[in-house]
C-alpha cells in the first residue's frame, strides 16, 4: 500500500492507517491547508467562469456523460477496434491485468533497449503502478518531467492532487527543495524556479532511453492516443527518447476523433479553467519514414488493476466515466481542508474516495474512507460528466455494512434509531426522557457538555436542549387554536392552482408506460410499470 | 384538497416553532394542515450511514403516514431530498413499498417550494427590519434544485436586508452523522461557513435546513457570536405578525 513519507526527513513519522487520523495530521498543518485553500479555490473558481463563458456548458456535460456511458457500455468493441488501429500503426499493444504484471513487462522493454534513464510526463496511471520504484531497483534513472511531478519526486512523496500534484506545497517550500537540487540558494521566485527546473530537465530529456506518458484518452477509430499537458514535457517525452512506453487505464476509450472535441472543451475548462490545454498531442503510432522525430518503437500497456470490476455493477460502473480533470476535488469542502494524503490512497479527493475501494474490491482497510464526507454533491455538480459520487459515497457505506463491516458502536446506534424510528410511540417516549436525561445539563438552553456521544459535536459547538413541547404535543392545542380564529377560505387562484397540480399527476399516473420508454429515463419507467401494476392488483 | 405536514424529526423534537410556523403561516391562506401522528424520520441517518434495514423500518413509517394526502410538505430540503432522491432507491426490492415512494416522491414539497410553485405566492406580506443573510443547504440546491424560491420570498419582506453569504454553495459539515464520526473535519468545515455568516454582519441567519443551522448556530454560540438562527418559515411567520401588528 502506499503511504507518504513526510517531506522533513528529520522528523519522518508513521502516517496513521486511518483517514481520520491523516485528516487531523493534515489539519494542523497550517502551510498544508493555506496552500491546498490558495489553488484549489483559484481552480474552483476558474472552472465556473469558464464554464459560464462557453454558454452552453451543461448541454455539453451531458454530451460528455453521453459518450462515456455509451462507450463504457460498449468498451469491449471499442477497446478491440482501438488495438487493432494502433497495430496497424505499429505500436505494440500489451493488456496488463494488474500493477504487477504492468510492472514486468515496462521492465522487460527496458532490460530490452538496456535503458540507464527514463523519463515521464504526468500519469496518474504510473502511480498506480509505483514504477519509478520498480525502475530505480534495477538502476534505471526514472525523472518526472511535469514541474509538479518533479517536485513531488525530489520531496519523496505522492501527487497529493490529480492534476496538481504538489498542491500542498507553497513557493516557499518548493525553492527550499529545489536549492538543495541546485546546490545554491534560489529565491522563492516562480520564474526563477520553473527555469532552473527546464534547466535541469533539457539534459535529462537529450539522455533519456525511454519515454513514459500517461494517456487521456484513446481513440478507437484511428487508434491513437491522446495526451494533454501544459508544460511540452509530454511533447519532449514523446518524441526525444528512442522508446516510447505508455500507460494507459482500459476505460480512457472515446470512440472517435469528433469525441475528443467534446473532451477536449470539458476536460481542461474543469481542470483549470483553461479553454484548450496548451499542448494537446495525438499520437497514432511510432515515427514514420518521413517523420521528423518521434520514437522508433512505441508500446502501449493497457491496464485493468481493477478497473473491470467496476462493469455491471449498477451502482459504480459510472466510475469507468471519469476523465480524471480533479474538479471534483476542487469542488470538495473536505478536500480542502484535509488535502490528498489524508485519503491515503493514489487518487484522492470525492473521486479517490470511491475509487480506491472500487480499485481495491472494497477490501476492509478501505473502509473509511468513504465516511470523510459530508455528502454534499459539491463533486457531482462539479463533475463534468456527471458522476454521481456522492450517491456512490453511500453504495460504499451500504457495502460495508452488507459486509458485516460495521462498527460496533454504530451499528448498536442505528438498532436503537430503528427500535425509536419504527414507531411513533416510541419517538414520543424519547423525546420525554431526552427532556428529563439533559436536566443537569443544560444551561440557558443549551449543552455543552464534552462527554459520551457528544464529545465530537461539542468540541466545536453548542447543542441546543429540547424544547418542554414536542410539536406534537403542542399540535392539538394549536389545532384547535387555528380553528377557533377563524380559518379565511382559500382563494379561488390558489384552490386552481393546486387542483391543476393534482389532476396533472392523475393523469401522468394513468399515462401508460410504454409512453414513457420513450423518455431517456428507462429504469424511471419500468418501476412506474410496477407501480402501475401494483395498484392494479391493490384495486 | 388535504395538505399534510411531514414535521422531521429534528423540528418535531428540538425546533417545534419551525413547524408551528408552517402551520400557522398555511392557515392564513386558508390551508388546513392535516398532522399524521404515526410519521416518525425519513430514514436519512440510518441511509447515509449505509444502514438501509433500519432506514426502511423509519422511512416506512412515513409511506404510511402520507398515502391519503394530496400535498406533502416539509420544512427541510434535506428530508425532502431523501424522499425524492434515495426512497426509489431503499425500496427498489418491494414492490407495493415501491410505489407509495413514487407516489410520495410526487407529492412532497419542500416548504419554500410549496408557497412558491403550488400555491404561487412571492410575497406573504410581512415585515422584518432586519440584516439577514441565506445559506443555501447543499441538498434543497442540488438534491432539489430549489434556488429562486427562497430569495424570491425573501426579497419581498419589508425591511429586510439580505446580504449574499460569501462562498454560499459550501457544505457546512453538517452531513448528519459526520459531524460525528468525523468532527474535526466537520469543525474546520463550520469554522470556515461561521466566519463568513460573519463577515456579513448579519443579525440572523435563515437557512431551508435546521440541521444544518444547529450546526452553524451551535457553533457561533460556541464563539460567543450572537447571530440569531431561523428558518424561512419561521423568519415569514414573524414578519407577518409583525406586519399585523401595525
Amino acid at each position: 500500500m502506499l503511504m507518504s513519507i513526510r517531506a522533513d526527513h528529520s522528523t519522518v513519522q508513521k502516517t496513521p492507517d486511518s483517514v481520520k487520523g491523516r485528516a487531523e495530521l493534515a489539519l494542523n498543518n497550517e502551510f498544508l491547508r493555506r496552500a491546498v485553500k490558495f489553488t484549489t479555490e483559484r481552480l474552483k473558481s476558474g472552472k465556473l467562469a469558464a464554464a459560464e463563458e462557453h454558454g452552453n456548458w451543461e448541454e455539453w456535460r451531458e454530451r460528455g456523460r453521453q459518450i462515456r456511458l455509451h462507450t463504457i457500455a460498449h468498451l469491449d468493441y471499442y477497446l478491440e477496434q482501438f488495438v487493432n488501429n494502433a497495430r496497424a500503426h505499429g505500436v505494440h499493444v500489451h493488456f496488463a491485468s494488474d500493477a504487477k504484471e504492468a510492472v514486468q513487462l515496462t521492465m522487460r522493454i527496458a532490460k530490452e533497449k538496456q535503458a540507464k534513464s527514463a523519463v515521464k510526463s504526468k500519469s496518474m496511471v504510473s502511480e498506480e503502478l509505483h514504477i519509478n520504484h520498480a525502475l530505480e531497483e534495477e538502476g534505471i534513472e526514472a525523472i518526472e518531467t511535469d514541474l509538479g511531478e518533479y517536485i513531488i519526486q525530489l520531496a519523496h512523496e505522492t501527487p497529493s492532487h490529480i492534476i496538481i500534484p504538489a498542491i500542498h506545497k507553497n513557493r516557499h517550500q518548493i525553492a527550499e527543495l529545489l536549492s538543495k537540487e541546485a546546490g545554491e540558494d534560489l529565491p522563492p521566485d516562480t520564474a526563477v524556479l520553473a527555469g532552473f527546473v527546464r534547466k535541469k530537465l533539457r539534459e535529462k530529456f537529450l539522455e533519456a532511453d525511454i519515454g513514459m506518458t500517461g494517456c487521456n484518452f484513446a481513440i478507437a477509430e484511428t487508434g491513437s492516443m491522446v495526451l494533454f499537458e501544459n508544460e511540452g514535457n509530454g511533447r519532449m517525452v514523446s518524441t526525444v527518447p528512442k522508446t516510447q512506453i505508455t500507460f494507459m487505464g482500459m476505460e480512457r476509450i472515446i470512440p472517435t476523433l469528433d469525441d475528443l472535441e467534446v473532451m477536449a472543451t470539458l476536460l481542461p475548462r474543469s481542470a483549470t479553467g483553461q479553454r484548450l490545454t496548451v499542448y494537446m498531442s495525438v499520437l497514432s503510432g511510432p515515427r514514420r519514414a518521413a517523420d521528423a522525430d518521434g520514437p522508433e518503437e512505441m508500446h502501449i500497456i493497457i491496464l485493468d488493476n481493477g478497473r473491470s470490476l467496476q462493469l455491471g455493477d449498477t451502482h459504480f460502473q459510472e466510475l469507468l466515466n471519469c476523465i480524471r480533470c480533479g474538479a471534483c476535488l476542487n469542488a470538495c469542502p473536505v478536500y480542502r481542508h484535509i488535502g490528498g494524503h489524508a485519503y491515503g490512497g493514489v487518487y484522492s479527493g470525492p473521486i479517490g474516495a470511491v475509487l480506491t475501494p472500487a480499485l481495491n474490491k472494497n477490501m476492509a482497510e478501505w473502509d473509511d474512507i468513504a465516511s470523510a464526507s459530508s455528502l454534499c454533491g459539491a463533486c457531482y455538480e462539479a463533475c463534468p460528466v456527471k458522476i454521481p459520487l456522492h450517491d456512490m459515497l453511500v453504495y460504499l457505506r451500504h457495502r460495508k455494512v452488507e459486509a458485516g463491516r460495521g462498527e460496533q458502536a454504530e451499528k448498536m446506534g442505528m438498532q436503537g434509531f430503528r427500535f425509536i424510528m419504527s414507531d411513533a410511540k416510541r419517538l414520543k417516549m424519547i423525546a420525554k426522557l431526552g427532556r428529563w436525561v439533559q436536566k443537569p445539563f443544560v444551561r440557558d438552553g443549551k449543552i455543552t457538555t464534552q462527554i459520551g456521544p457528544l464529545k465530537g459535536w461539542n468540541a466545536y459547538r453548542h447543542l441546543p436542549s429540547l424544547p418542554s413541547e414536542t410539536f406534537r404535543e403542542q399540535w392539538k392545542q394549536l389545532e384547535q387554536e387555528l380553528h377557533a380564529s377563524g380559518r379565511p377560505t382559500v382563494h379561488e387562484e390558489i384552490r386552481a392552482r393546486m387542483e391543476k397540480l393534482v389532476a396533472a399527476r392523475n393523469q401522468s399516473d394513468h399515462m401508460h408506460a410504454g409512453d414513457m420508454a420513450r423518455s431517456s429515463d428507462l429504469q424511471a419507467a419500468s418501476r412506474l410499470k410496477a407501480a402501475e401494476g401494483e395498484r392494479r392488483d391493490e384495486r | 384538497m388535504k395538505v399534510s405536514l411531514f414535521i422531521t424529526c429534528i423540528s418535531d423534537v428540538v425546533y417545534p416553532r419551525v413547524a408551528a410556523a408552517i402551520v400557522k403561516l398555511l392557515n392564513r391562506y386558508g390551508i388546513e394542515v392535516d398532522v399524521p401522528d404515526i410519521q416518525t424520520c425519513c430514514g436519512q441517518p440510518a441511509f447515509n450511514s449505509g444502514y438501509w434495514d433500519e432506514a426502511r423500518a423509519s422511512a416506512s413509517t412515513i409511506l404510511d403516514a402520507f398515502e391519503a394526502s394530496d400535498f406533502v410538505v416539509a420544512p427541510s430540503g434535506s428530508c425532502t431530498g431523501m424522499i425524492h432522491h434515495y426512497y426509489e432507491e431503499l425500496f427498489k426490492d418491494d414492490r407495493v413499498r415501491l410505489a407509495q415512494a413514487i407516489r410520495l416522491k410526487e407529492k412532497t414539497y419542500e416548504f419554500t417550494q410549496f408557497l412558491v410553485q403550488v400555491l404561487g405566492i412571492k410575497d406573504v406580506g410581512a415585515e422584518f427590519p432586519h440584516k439577514v443573510t441565506y445559506h443555501p443547504s447543499c441538498h434543497g440546491t442540488r438534491l432539489l434544485g430549489i434556488k429562486e424560491e427562497p430569495r424570491e420570498l425573501l426579497s419581498h419582506v419589508r425591511g429586510l436586508e439580505l446580504i449574499a453569504l460569501p462562498h454560499q454553495e459550501d457544505c457546512c459539515g453538517f452531513g448528519g452523522t459526520f459531524a460525528v464520526k468525523m468532527s474535526a473535519i466537520s469543525g474546520a468545515m463550520v469554522e470556515e461557513k461561521a466566519d463568513h455568516v460573519l463577515v456579513t454582519e448579519a443579525e440572523v441567519l435563515v437557512g431551508l435546513d435546521m440541521g444544518c443551522l444547529m450546526n452553524i448556530g451551535g457553533h457561533l454560540e460556541y464563539r460567543g457570536e450572537p447571530v440569531r438562527i431561523m428558518h424561512v418559515a419561521e423568519l415569514l411567520e414573524e414578519g407577518v405578525r409583525r406586519a399585523h401588528e401595525h
